[in-house]
């Protein structure tokens, strides 16, 4: 290991690493603008500059500049001072410094900087240049004139994102940032460019002129629009949610965001349930709590519990799931479940239905199988994990299912479950490839669990662990892929049916059939309303959507930046959403509300807080404690399911921008929609 | 103008001659080189499907294509004429009376800096250093420098153009590329 002096300080750095890092690890404080340590280093933006000796006497871009052993490093000389001075003035050129009206004001690396290593003036009399706004699309707002060039946004769409669509045009004064041929940046990470732009170049487009950052409460929470679970910041103004950002988690989202989990916030304010409503007369009429709940307890009072039946959505926190379970229990009905979608997945052994590889194990894969599913639509988050498998050490990326552009190469093997026999009877070349890999990864979607035929798949699947020796002593290569953010926690918590209860096909039939009297939906929107047949529905829920119409009885839920609850993402860590902003209205948290309305039913729920439930939730299922760890999973394989059909797979989502009542609610996912989903469709006389 | 391009037998073949230059895989390096051959073809500039054409040759996403093509200024993105005229501007032809040429351009082909004649014969460009400074001032049109211009030779250099002739290439003045104006001053004796 190389030992260098910093400022005078001598100091053992790894070999290989850059004067800057080298410095960063020293706790020297290095300004920079085009350097970013996920990205390739551009050195074009000259403020890194530092002294070093030996070597010619001018100073040298760090960012650029490998450590050697013995190296002097001087970061507060005057002579980098001066350079420092004199790039700053440069970049401050063609610079407008229209900060007062400008969106990145107090959140702007140039500024900052300005602030701490530039001159008091300049000595620039000529005209500064102005460059044309570029459009790029619907989420990224541009004003070009401000741009300094970095090309930090070029090498994220390059490198990270996989769509080389945005390219430095020209050259010298003329060199302009912009998409090809202007189109919109077709990706589902496009919005990090703007994180990533340290000036107001790329700022975002619904978010313009709404706030200045120190007007903004900030809460640290996590994302439940997939199933990844990234770790978001909720930024809001009183009642309002007014952005969501990205904050670092190594382990699930480094320090990416995907579009809808950002933008579809907007939602959050529209369609919002804000109050009890009974159905009368056939419409549904505003009430007050008491009201709804005695209207919910005149029905289930008398009805027998094995004729009622719960459904739980896919954005509903544990903390409810667990109570609502527990309602279920003491009025003596075991017809609930948390997987609305159909997916044939088993509360038994966590290890089967968890992404067992973890989402930062994908990068080490080198043979990756994917069954039903289009990551980059499910979770664009793996998907950019499992780029970097590629880039890194090319890992064979084969497909069974959709055939999609996933951003990286992929073999495409088949469509449905022929190929994938094919692979575990060992008939298929891929089977030998997956058997010879080091770190093997099969990761099996709901486009492949969520069907009829979903336990077969699952267990065809699951023999695949055998016979291609998914599971080794340090590696776990079999992984489900959820798109659910409540899905798992569903599940270890046995939201499921219990004994010779319904699961939701069942629920649905009986509901139809007239053997269910009283279908209670906790945020359940995915299921087919028509078949809900002249069941008494209570929806329990957050948005205006489709279980909201069909409802006889309302009770207004929170939404996840309105509640303090617990997620577990897919590949198991339990993760902790906090509360943000008020409900609206006489809405409440949704296990507070299962807590009243069992007093109305006499369901004999006693906790009081909801420390009181994640108690008895951690009492239920240990790994409740276990908060922002990976429990390594037990593996106890699938047992038969049955013969698969033929049908090919298909990705459970057919849209990314819309794909529960607060994204369908989001005016900006509507934007994208049209955008990028229906771009070549034609369009309807409501648009726009 | 017709939106599809494809290389011809002859430029084909040059296409692949170039590629051979370079190791599997490396192929994006015969960028260069290719957009030149492209926009001969082209007819002198690239427009966009020209661009995209050796983008999915390349194999390579357009954005890169177009990087490479709007940083050198010897690709032109806009339609040219058929005699693309580069007035060297920079401080020794400007000394030695390149505004001097510019006007005889001017009057000639009718086109100020950045125009294009309307019979599509001259497009008149001003650019840097072209590197035959001993023989300011200069010009080049097309792939041909036309040195030690005055006023009245680059005249006549445009019009021969403009008739359709071939002009003499190389120094107006008749000296062999940069020997001395008056003469040979050294080495001058027989067997010394």
């Amino acid at each position: 290991m190389p030992t260098v002096t910093i400022d005078g300080n001598e100091i053992e750095v790894p070999a290989g690493v850059t004067v800057l890092q080298a410095c960063e690890m020293a706790g020297v404080e290095i300004p920079r603008f085009c350097y970013h340590e996920r990205l390739s280093v551009a050195g074009n933006c000259r403020m890194c500059l530092v002294e070093v000796s030996p070597g010619p006497p001018k100073p040298a871009a760090s960012c650029a500049l490998p450590v050697a052993d013995g190296m002097e490093i001087k970061t507060d000389t005057e002579m980098v001072q001066k350079a420092r001075n004199g790039v700053m003035e440069f970049l401050l050129i063609n610079h407008p410094l229209d900060c007062p009206i400008c969106d990145q004001g107090g959140e702007c690396d140039l500024q900052d900087q300005a602030m701490a290593y530039g001159r008091d003036g300049s000595r620039f009399h000529e005209h500064k240049r102005a460059v044309k706004d570029k459009h790029m699309g619907p989420l990224v707002k541009t004003i070009m004139t401000r741009c300094i060039h970095c090309t930090r946004c070029v090498r994220f769409a390059t490198e990270i994102a996989g769509v080389p669509e945005l390219g430095l045009l020209g050259r010298g004064e003329h060199a302009e940032i912009t998409t090809y041929l202007e189109k919109s940046l077709d990706s589902e990470l496009s919005a990090n460019v703007i994180d990533l732009c340290p000036v107001g170049a790329l700022t975002s487009k619904p978010y313009a002129f709404v706030s200045r950052p120190w007007e903004l409460t900030k809460t640290e929470s996590v994302d439940v629009l997939d199933a990844v679970g990234a770790a978001i910041r909720v930024d809001s103004r009183q009642t309002e949610v007014l952005r969501v950002l990205p904050r670092l988690n190594e382990d699930v989202n480094e320090e990416w965001l995907a579009d809808k989990s950002r933008y579809a916030c907007d939602g959050l304010s529209r369609q919002r349930l804000d109050r009890p409503y009974v159905r009368k007369d056939g419409k549904l009429q505003p009430a007050n709590w008491d009201e709804a709940f005695s209207a919910i307890a005149a029905k289930v009072k008398s009805t027998s519990g094995d004729r009622i039946a719960a459904i739980a959505g896919d954005l509903c926190d544990a903390e409810s799931m667990f109570a609502l379970k527990q309602l279920m229990g003491a009025l003596g009905s075991s017809n609930i479940d948390c997987r609305q979608d159909g997916a044939k997945l088993d509360a038994g052994a966590r290890g089967t239905y968890l992404m067992n590889s973890t989402i930062a194990g994908l990068e080490n894969a080198d043979a990756v199988l994917l069954v039903g599913t289009n990551p980059r639509w499910e979770a664009p988050l793996v998907n950019t994990r499992l780029r970097k498998a590629w880039l890194q050490g090319n890992a064979r990326i084969a497909v069974v299912g959709p055939q999609v552009d996933l951003t990286y190469p992929s073999e495409y093997l088949g469509a449905g479950p022929d190929t994938l026999q094919q692979i575990v009877d060992g008939s298929h070349e891929f089977a030998s490839v997956l058997k010879d890999a080091e770190r093997p990864v099969v990761i099996v979607g709901m486009g492949a669990l969520a069907r009829a035929d979903g336990a077969a798949v699952l267990a065809a699947a699951a023999k695949l662990v055998e016979s291609c020796n998914l599971i080794r002593d340090d590696w776990n290569g079999f992984n489900v892929l959820h798109t659910a953010a409540s899905r798992v926690g569903g599940l270890d918590l046995g939201f499921v049916p219990g004994e010779g209860g319904r699961d939701t096909a069942a629920i649905l039939e009986g509901a139809a059939s007239g053997d269910l009297d009283v279908i209670y939906l906790l945020g359940a929107d995915e299921i087919d309303m028509s078949k809900l047949g002249d069941a008494f529905v209570v929806y329990q829920g957050h948005h205006g959507d489709a279980g909201a119409h069909r409802a006889d009885v309302i009770l207004p839920g929170a939404a996840y930046t309105e509640k303090n609850g617990t997620y577990v993402n897919t590949e198991g860590r339990v993760q902790i959403a906090r509360q943000a902003v008020q409900p609206p209205g006489d809405a409440r948290e949704d296990w507070a509300i299962i807590r009243a309305l069992s007093d109305a039913v006499g369901g004999g729920l006693d906790h009081v807080t909801l420390g009181d439930v994640r108690a008895a939730m951690s009492a239920a299922n240990p790994v409740f404690d276990r908060v922002d760890e990976i429990v390594a999973a037990e593996w106890s394989g699938v047992g038969e399911g049955g013969a698969m059909d033929n049908a090919p797979f298909e990705s459970p989502i057919s849209n990314y921008y819309m794909t529960d009542p607060i994204s369908r609610a989001s005016e900006t996912m509507a934007e994208c929609t049209r955008e990028f989903v229906n771009a070549d469709g034609e369009r309807t006389g409501t648009d726009g | 103008m017709s939106d599809t391009f494809a290389f011809d037998a002859a430029t084909e073949e040059r296409a692949r001659t170039i590629l051979k230059r370079y190791p599997e895989g490396r192929s994006q390096s015969a960028v260069i080189p290719l957009l030149d051959l492209a926009q001969r073809q082209a007819g002198g500039w690239l427009p966009v499907h020209v661009i995209e054409y050796v983008a999915s040759y390349l194999d390579m996403p357009k954005i890169r294509v177009l990087e490479v093509a709007t940083f050198y200024s010897m690709f032109n993105l806009e339609p040219v004429g058929k005699n693309f005229v580069q007035l060297c501007r920079t401080t020794p032809c400007w000394l030695r009376g390149s505004d001097d040429l510019r006007a005889v351009a001017k009057n000639v082909t009718g086109c100020g800096l950045g125009e294009t004649s309307a019979d599509g014969l001259f497009t008149v460009v001003e650019v840097e250093c072209l590197g035959a400074c001993c023989n300011a001032p200069m010009v080049q049109i097309n792939d041909d420098y036309y040195e030690d211009l005055t006023a009245e030779n680059f005249k006549d250099v445009l019009e021969a153009l403009k008739r359709g002739e071939d002009p003499k290439t190389g120094s107006q003045t008749g000296r062999t590329g940069s020997e001395p104006e008056d003469g040979l001053t050294t080495l001058t004796a027989e067997g010394a």
